[in-house]
């Protein structure tokens, strides 16, 4: 197999993510016990111990597949990888770091598409208010997943219940939030 | 000395209960917890799936605003929120470039020297030592104590002893007169953020949780994690549908479990207000020992 990126002098993506995350992928020897004890692994299409191995690889081919997979947006974080790895390779914060490079490159897996609309309508409340608030995040991810009955038989209870506010929570100074949200994403 | 406190968005909404049962419980035991002033969202999931120096410095700006409250302790008994303050921290102690840059975009001089606190290791330091006043009611019941994932992992920032097996919660459970149960799915995920975006994946792993518990005698779940509590009660009728069978275990905090057996009403400590009733749990107070 030709590692092209490697002789031309570009990173490849396993280059990338040991940049930008503590952690050596070489030292995963494949012993499985990420892929066993993940709690998505019947849900994903590339196992957490095979995108180890293709990162290794640094093969293109790879690469694009691990970026377009589902598997990177179905992590939970759960850490339980993480904390049975033999070798203490930081899955969580690999999975993140592929996230993040899987937008830049416009390679998100249409099937992980309300994942991403999720996090978006979550953070732009953030953005918003500084605070997040829950209907608020409810309506704006509605709007645009247009899956806009789900759930919406819970709504009143937990207005009821107190569980709902409708008035939002705000830090004192939105814009102070605002300009942070400016400042890192440039 | 003082106690700092981060409720987190879900304590104010949500999980409303936690809280509320949380400052019953330290009323009862005269603790005084001091909101960090201006504390703003933790970012959760989002943030750090979306954009790291996001993640670090949401976190770090309430870091920074209790320093300068002067708090040097922070109970987050939200186990996402703590798992985020407690991430960036651990970033910005071990980096000093990290926190340069995080202390640039924030405007603001920070530290990140704060102890963060677990609910569990706020209960062991400051509840457990004066329980025993305040404990007139025994539970009754069989509960399965569930840790779920940010309260136990990783084990450099939970502390627990056991992360595959912790045993913090069952520990304050039988001092409250429960019968905690030894079941598999302890530290299981409930499939926390998917909740909105994949129901259907909340729904399986969930319902594992829920069957294991109910096939080994439990009569309430008790969680320490707002994302938890309402994953396992909220999506109660698609756990249902999964499991092809109706379970209504009840699913409380671990404060008002901890409450009731403080004598504190039920109603004061929220009970009233999750989709499962918790009627039957509460029925089991000072009843005839099992």
């Amino acid at each position: 197999m030709e590692n092209t990126q490697a002789h031309s002098g570009e990173l490849t993506l396993k280059q990338m993510v040991e940049h930008a995350v503590d952690v050596e992928i070489q030292t995963c020897y494949q012993c499985g016990k990420c892929t066993a004890g993940c709690p998505l692994n019947e849900e994903m299409d590339l196992m957490p111990n095979q995108i180890l191995r293709m990162l290794q690889a640094e093969y293109p081919d790879y690469e694009k597949e691990i970026l377009t997979s589902t598997s990177i947006w179905l992590c939970l974080a759960c850490d339980t990888c993480y904390s049975r790895c033999p070798q203490e390779v930081k899955l969580p914060n690999i999975m993140d770091f592929l996230r993040q490079e899987s937008i830049r490159r416009n390679l998100v897996n249409p099937k992980a598409k309300n994942i991403l609309r999720f996090h978006r309508a979550f953070l732009d409340e953030v953005e918003r208010n500084g605070k997040l608030n829950e209907l608020g995040l409810t309506i704006d991810y509605k709007l645009r997943s247009m899956d806009l009955f789900q759930d919406l038989q819970n709504a009143p209870s937990m207005l009821f219940k107190g569980k709902l506010s409708i008035i939002p929570h705000k830090v004192q100074n939105p814009s102070e939030i605002k300009k942070l949200f400016k400042k890192i994403n440039g | 000395m003082r106690i700092g406190y981060y409720p987190g968005c879900s304590l104010q909404g949500s999980g409303k209960e936690y809280s509320d049962s949380l400052f019953a419980v330290a009323e009862k035991c005269g603790i005084v917890l001091e909101e960090i002033n201006d504390w703003n969202c933790c970012g959760a999931s989002a943030a750090h799936a979306l954009n790291h120096d996001l993640s670090v410095a949401l976190p770090a700006r309430t870091l920074a605003l209790a320093e300068k409250q002067g708090l040097e302790q922070i109970l987050v008994p939200c186990a996402a929120c703590f798992g985020r303050l407690a991430n960036a921290q651990q970033e910005l102690v071990s980096s000093e470039p990290m926190r340069e840059k995080i202390s640039d975009y924030l405007d603001m001089p920070i530290k990140g020297s704060a102890r963060i606190l677990t609910v569990f290791e706020f209960l062991q330091e400051h509840i457990f030592p004066v329980a025993d006043q305040h404990i007139v009611n025994k539970l009754n019941h069989k509960t399965a104590c569930y840790y779920g994932c940010l309260l136990s992992r990783p084990k450099e920032l939970t502390r627990l002893e056991h992360p595959e097996d912790p045993m913090e919660m069952d520990k304050v459970m039988e001092m409250a007169g429960a019968i905690p149960i030894d079941w598999a799915f302890k530290t299981e995920c409930c499939g926390a953020g998917l909740s909105v975006s994949r129901t259907d994946i909340v729904a399986k792993l969930s319902a594992k949780i829920v069957e294991d518990a109910v096939s080994r005698g439990a009569e309430s779940i008790v969680v320490a994690c707002p994302m938890c509590q309402m994953n396992l009660d909220l999506r109660r009728p698609e756990i249902n549908r999964q499991m092809d069978k109706k379970s209504d275990i009840p699913v409380m905090f671990v404060t008002q479990a901890l409450g009731l057996s403080m004598g504190i009403s039920a109603d004061k400590l929220g009970l009233n207000s999750h989709f499962v009733s918790t009627g039957k749990v509460v029925s089991c107070v000072g009843r005839k020992e099992l």
